[in-house]
């Protein structure tokens, strides 16, 4: 009995006792760590990523995933530099064809998995393809940046809007000054949604109870097909607005930047599986499962830990979450903590 | 001969008792025929027989010899094999004929490491003709039609001279000209000696193909029959069977009509059903597997569309297009199948039960898990739900008390029509008493529907009584002095006017 407490606890607070140890550790181990400046680093480093995660973890929540998240927050950002450098558009022209092509790319992937029966991770993997071509052709495969020439000739003249950097680059003053970057808040307040959507509403509790039997679900009259389609929208619209970020702080549209970001964000939602022992993707976890990847490469950055290692070192916690999640929640038999 | 004695054979899943001391002999050339209704212990049988599980007590012989197989190829080794209700657990769909036929030469120890395709093809057309079948060996399994398929599976098996073969439920996905196909192969495998386990309860099937048949019920044996002529009746009877139970029903006669439907067709080539089911009343219909009674459900609650006929709510049309239309019409059901079709499997007790109803507990969409666990609460006290609390993961619930949830689920709101498909499948006594209890009690303000495979459930609920086979109406009681005898030889479909007259 006394043994299964123990089990309990480690996989409820398992998790955050080990990013509170790290945080500990860091701290006294490296100068500096502990500092404001260096939490919103972590924060803005893992923004981004943090977002596009908490879109796929709506798809996981239905029983489905999204591989095209990476892909189409890379087409976002060559999208509003396109848009804007040499279709010359206001900002907010920008961000808005950036969302609906989010939206749109989302809309596809539902109807391909729901009308046409296509295997979730075969219909994201191809529509990840076939954005990561298609952003290519406009330019012909080369980054987009002011005075750049354009194929009949001239030079591109537009350039990236303030309001556009803006959002990339602008930082609150929160305690000190100029410290926390608007990714950050967007970010929070993203995750923050997102959470209230699955936890706390009508809509969420049906999305998961459609993961956990799609059946049984339709039986009580829930439109499965809808909440599906809707689950790949939001997670094609958030990572179009990593996508917008990221380009915003860039300032031009790098071809090969945001290679990582799929892998990245799909371990975060993973690792979040963890967090608290849910043993099912949710928005809370997700959040802490990518920073906690971004306070352990912030940690062994500042202790001179090689840059190379990183990649080792995320699939290592996802490895231990992994097991965390699918192991010892196994063992502890069936509960809901729905 | 006898080829294989089953004794005192018992068998439990925690405190479920599945199989409380089964006795039976299999003899070779001899077709036995096992009846039972769902939950009887058939499949849990013929799991124990093929290796599937373990028994707790008793034991089997094989040709005089003890047999206890530790897994399925054990089983299978030693000569017992078994086709699945399922056929493609039978065969490899996407791999050619020749392939499926010889699969377990590719799999025995010593098989050399290269594929002699032209050998393989050779050996497996040997199989084929000695089986009667005539596809070319290398047609893909899956570009099949289902009974080649089935043949293959049973072709696979009989590779390896099998002294037992079991065929569970063969002929449910079958048409009855590759029904008679398959039983063609049957009467040839009996003439050479094998002995044949064959699940059904299907009358039809039965009647053309049994040697003897054995009822199960509650997981015993309630039935042997192995006088010629077989007495199809009272194997019914046997499998469904009928203690006098001690709830006492005062029927209601219903008078205002709330669900009407008029010309429903069921089955192909069969008159269509009309039935009214009034306030107040709760309607049982019956009948066995394949009489319909699923499709009649489904297409009261929206999930199919009627193919033609009418079908009226408190005198208005109805024409559910969706189960969310059929609910905003006031026609609530509670599924069969209670794992697959109704219990989230993630949640608790609380979100299981309020989980059609999530609207109703929430403001602007935002959940409000207060009101949420009050009304849950109160429906766990009324049904008796034996629980920690509505907190609870549905998993820790036995399947009584989960039923009993899944009830619930409906029962939060009031509705005009109340469908219950198969409410006590996998429910112990005691539940099905607390549930019956409170349905009837409930049932004023509605009409309710109830089907039920079993005649003693029917007994114990309803205030009438509808059976049905083959798609068709073919009897209508109230439930006070049934003439047990008619019903029985209605739901067996052996209910032509002049049996009527013999069966009393």
């Amino acid at each position: 009995m006394k043994n299964d407490a123990v089990i309990d606890f480690a996989i409820r607070f398992g998790f955050l006792i080990l990013l509170v140890g790290l945080v500990v550790y860091f701290s006294l181990s490296a100068s500096g760590f502990a500092s404001p400046r260096s939490a919103v680093f972590v924060l803005q480093s893992v923004a981004i990523t943090g977002i596009l995660a908490l879109g796929v973890t709506c798809t996981l929540v239905v029983d489905g995933f999204d591989l095209s998240i990476g892909a189409v927050a890379t087409s976002a950002l060559m999208l509003s530099a396109y848009s804007m450098v040499i279709l010359e558009h206001s900002a907010f022209v920008a961000v808005l064809l950036c969302l609906l092509m989010g939206a749109g790319v989302g809309l596809l992937n539902g109807i391909l998995i729901v009308r046409f029966r296509v295997p979730d991770l075969l219909a994201t993997l191809g529509m990840m393809f076939l954005l990561i071509g298609l952003q290519r052709i406009p330019t012909q495969g080369n980054s987009i940046a002011t005075g750049m020439r354009l194929t009949d000739g001239s030079t591109a003249e537009g350039t990236f809007a303030a309001g556009f950097l803006w959002l990339g680059r602008h930082r609150f003053d929160v305690v000190l000054e100029r410290l926390v970057p608007v990714p950050v808040v967007v970010f929070l307040i993203i995750a923050v949604l997102i959470w209230v959507f699955l936890e706390l509403t009508r809509h969420g509790r049906l999305m998961y109870a459609i993961g956990s039997n799609e059946r049984a679900a339709a039986l009580v009259g829930a439109n499965v097909n809808r909440y599906k389609i809707a689950a790949y929208m939001i997670s094609g619209v958030t990572a179009s607005i990593g996508g917008i970020l990221l380009a915003a702080r860039l300032g031009r549209g790098d071809i090969a930047s945001g290679n990582n970001l799929l892998l990245d964000a799909v371990a975060a939602s993973l690792i979040g599986f963890a967090v608290l022992g849910a043993a099912r993707p949710n928005a809370f976890g997700t959040a802490i499962g990518a920073l906690f990847v971004g306070i352990l490469l912030q940690g062994m950055t500042m202790m001179n830990a090689p840059y190379y290692t990183q990649d080792f070192v995320k699939g290592a916690v996802l490895v231990i979450a992994l097991v965390f999640t699918f192991y010892l929640s196994a063992k502890r038999g069936a509960g809901g903590s729905h | 001969m006898n080829v294989c004695k089953i004794s005192s054979l018992h068998k439990s899943f925690g405190q479920n008792h599945v199989l409380r001391g089964i006795d039976l002999e299999l003899n070779s050339g001899e077709i036995l025929v096992l009846m039972g209704a769902n939950g009887a212990g058939k499949s849990t049988l013929v799991k124990v027989l093929c290796g599937f599980h373990q028994a707790d007590g008793g034991q089997i012989e094989l040709a005089g010899q003890p047999f206890a197989p530790l897994d399925a190829s054990d089983a299978l080794s030693q000569g017992v094999v078994t086709v699945h209700q399922s056929i493609d657990d039978g065969v490899i769909p996407d791999l050619d004929v020749a392939t499926n036929l010889m699969l377990d030469r590719l799999t025995r120890p010593g098989a050399g490491l290269m594929v002699r395709d032209r050998h393989l093809r050779r050996e497996a057309r040997k199989v084929a003709e000695s089986m009667g079948l005539k596809m070319d060996v290398r047609s893909r399994v899956a570009d099949l039609a289902v009974a080649d398929r089935q043949m293959i599976a049973i072709a696979r098996a009989m590779a390896r001279a099998p002294k037992v073969l079991i065929l569970d439920e063969p002929t449910s996905s079958l048409s009855a000209a590759e029904a008679d196909r398959l039983f063609a192969l049957i009467d040839r495998l009996k003439t050479q000696g094998v002995a044949i386990l064959y699940i059904s309860h299907r009358m039809s099937d039965i009647r053309r193909i049994a040697d003897r048949i054995v009822c199960m019920r509650d997981g015993a044996i309630s039935g042997n029959f192995d006088q010629s002529p077989l007495d199809y009746d009272a194997a019914v009877t046997a499998m469904l069977g009928h203690r006098m139970t001690d709830v006492d029903i005062d029927p209601v006669a219903g008078e205002k009509p709330v669900l009407s439907l008029r010309g429903i067709p069921l089955q192909m080539g069969q008159p269509t059903v009309s039935l009214e089911a009034k306030e107040g009343e709760v309607l049982a219909i019956t009948g066995l597997l394949g009489s319909g009674k699923s499709k009649l459900a489904d297409t009261i609650f929206g999930i199919l569309r009627a193919e033609g006929g009418e079908m009226q709510v408190d005198g208005a049309p109805y024409a559910p297009r969706s189960v969310a239309d059929a609910m905003s019409a006031g026609v609530f059901m509670s599924s069969k199948d209670r794992s697959t079709k109704a219990v989230i499997p993630a949640f608790d007790i609380a979100n299981n039960m309020s989980l059609p109803f999530l609207g109703a507990f929430s403001r602007m969409s935002l959940l409000s898990p207060a009101q949420q666990t009050k009304a849950v609460t109160a429906m766990i006290d009324r049904l008796g739900i034996v629980c920690q609390s509505s907190s609870d993961g549905i998993g820790t619930l036995s399947g009584g008390n989960q039923q009993k949830v899944m009830i619930g689920r409906w029962l939060m709101k009031d509705c005009r029509v109340l469908v219950l498909d198969e409410p006590f499948q996998g429910v112990d006594i005691g539940a099905r008493r607390d549930i019956g209890r409170h349905i009837r009690a409930t049932a004023n303000s509605r009409a309710t529907i109830v089907f039920v495979s079993e005649i003693d459930e029917a007994f114990e609920i309803a205030d009438r009584i509808l059976v049905l086979h083959e798609g068709k109406i073919v009897g209508e009681h109230r439930n006070e002095n049934v003439d047990l005898d008619a019903l029985i030889a209605q739901v067996s479909g052996a209910s032509a006017p002049n049996q009527m007259a013999g069966a009393q």
